[in-house]
């Protein structure tokens, strides 16, 4: 589903954030990232959704080169992918049902299949009854749970998500990782960065370690 | 909240090139969009006020110049013009030359004034009756009065004069009333003024509305840039924009429209009463229904076209971080 190869990111002041990475997940894999912050974990995501292309390198995704991708493109490109954030990216706005249909608008759907697909989305993590509420009366936890409630409600193959669990308490952590690992036993290929050992050796699943933009250890265990 | 799977859940997002949706859902943009110009209804207005009054300035004066143009070329004998002929035409000559004349396209009337029928005239009006009798023969030239057509300008005027001065018959073309082509050329002058002030002021309308979207998008950065992230085009993140320019243009026009309606009615009823002063059934014309829709046609474009230039050049800008 997602392969680097050889990938090497430099930002203008010299520093490589990535530094000839090459890696592979599978379809239907679920995947952490980790390492500490500034190790790389959040620019090999915004290569993978373009926010970002690499300094030297291939980034496939779905057996497309991000390369090949021309601007005008990326964001056809984007709507293949679902995208969970730390910091939610919610708009405060509007009302939870029109954060998560949002992606369906942009995709063109009609009112009625838009409003079928959201409320499925909005049960699957379990906010059904909030869907008139606007996002910031919702706790932290509720907030990232829209975000994932919007990155799934176009039915993505593939879903990243950058520290989703990075402003929330343990036990929201695992409620919130729970939820990416349903998806994950659907069919849905999972990438996570994390820096939460703990929580991700709980739920088993591959880690791939990054430090200095290298790949660390590659961890193969599976429960 | 168990994940189901089934056939549907596993098919990716029809990109539905239905047209009812499309219409829906610029339908829904166009009315939040003017949903947000209500959210700030003292702000809102004040732009559509400056753009009104922008619209409303150079369309009243060209309404002002159609009626004075309509007034002066009411009097009508106001731009006929004397030709004097030479002594030695003879008076079938002259009706000849009246009749080649009368067949211009440029020429509605031709009078010919014998020689003979001017020293009449003379000596009835003049009172010099007897001593004109003692002349041996009539020192007065045939004469042609020649009316332009109503489809001249002061300056096509000028060049039929010019023409028929030229002639080898003409001895003196008089004109009677140029201070009435000089009005009409005032007008013309005037005219041009406004359609100059007028293009500017519509540049002054796009800088207006633009700093306005600008500013809207600069407020809205974070919703357009997570709205690029989640795989918006700039296509789409520009629909709010062009409604928002679409909507300033509509009620900046229609206001304009009012205004000059408002103006016009409150001018209405002196002017009948000095017409009526002066004998005069001169009556002032009004904005005609193209005029009309030119005003506030011109106001949505200005509106539309400010606001796809600006969304068009600040969306590409705004990027995820």
């Amino acid at each position: 589903m997602i392969r680097l190869d050889n990938v090497t990111k430099r930002f203008a002041g010299g520093q490589e954030a990535l530094s000839g990475l090459s890696l592979t997940v599978d379809k239907g894999e679920m995947v952490f990232v980790t390492g500490h912050s500034g190790a790389g974990k959040s620019t090999l995501l915004r290569l993978i959704a373009l926010i970002d292309r690499p300094t030297s390198g291939d980034v496939i995704v779905d057996s497309q080169n991000t390369r090949d991708v021309k601007r005008r493109r990326i964001p056809a490109y984007r709507r293949q992918i679902g995208m969970v954030f730390q910091d939610h990216k919610l708009l405060y706005d509007r009302p939870v049902f029109d954060n998560v249909a949002l992606p369906l608008i942009i995709a063109g759907l009609g009112q009625r299949d838009a409003g079928r697909r959201v409320r499925a989305a909005l049960d699957q993590v379990g906010l059904l009854k909030k869907e008139k509420q606007n996002p910031q009366t919702l706790s932290a936890g509720e907030q990232q749970r829209v975000g994932i409630a919007r990155a799934i409600v176009t039915r993505p193959k593939l879903l990243i998500a950058d520290e989703p669990t990075g402003n929330l308490d343990p036990d929201l952590s695992l409620e919130v990782m729970r939820i990416f690992r349903r998806f994950n036993e659907v069919g849905v290929t999972v990438l996570i960065a994390s820096h939460d050992i703990s929580l991700i050796d709980r739920l088993g699943c591959r880690r791939i370690a990054l430090e200095e933009g290298r790949l660390q250890v590659e961890d193969d265990t599976w429960q | 909240m168990a994940v189901t799977r089934n056939a549907d859940a596993v098919a990716p997002v029809r990109s539905s090139g239905a047209f009812s949706i499309w219409a829906a859902r610029h339908l829904s943009t166009s009315i939040g969009s003017l949903g947000r110009l209500g959210s700030q209804p003292f702000a809102s207005f004040m732009i559509v006020l400056v753009i009104a009054v922008t619209l409303a300035l150079p369309a009243a004066i060209n309404l002002v110049v159609k009626n004075a143009q309509s007034i002066s070329g009411n009097w009508e004998n106001a731009l006929d013009f004397s030709v004097y002929l030479r002594k030695e035409v003879s008076v079938s000559e002259a009706e000849g030359l009246s009749r080649i004349i009368r067949q211009r396209a440029d020429v509605e009337h031709v009078k010919l004034i014998t020689a003979a029928d001017a020293l009449t005239e003379f000596k009835e009006q003049s009172g010099f009756g007897a001593a004109l009798d003692q002349l041996e023969d009539n020192p007065l030239p045939h004469t042609l009065v020649v009316r332009p057509g109503p489809g001249n300008t002061a300056a096509s005027i000028v060049l039929l004069q010019e023409e028929i001065a030229n002639l080898p018959e003409t001895d003196l073309v008089q004109v009677d009333t140029e201070w009435v082509q000089r009005f009409q050329a005032i007008l013309d002058i005037v005219r041009q003024a406004v359609a100059i002030g007028a293009a500017l002021l519509g540049v002054a309308i796009i800088v207006i509305i633009g700093n306005t979207i600008r500013l809207d998008i600069e407020s809205r950065r974070d919703e357009i840039e997570v709205t690029k992230l989640i795989g918006a085009s700039n296509a789409f993140v520009r629909r709010p924009f062009l409604w928002t320019g679409f909507w300033y243009g509509l009620l900046g026009g229609s206001l304009a429209l009012l205004l000059v309606q408002y103006g016009f009615f409150l001018l209405k009823d002196p002017v009948a009463k000095l017409a009526g002063l002066y004998q005069s059934n001169v009556s002032m014309a009004s904005l005609g229904p193209a005029e009309c829709a030119a005003i506030v046609g011109i106001g949505v474009f200005l509106g539309l076209f400010s606001s796809w230039f600006t969304a068009a050049r600040h969306m590409r800008r705004i990027e995820p971080r």
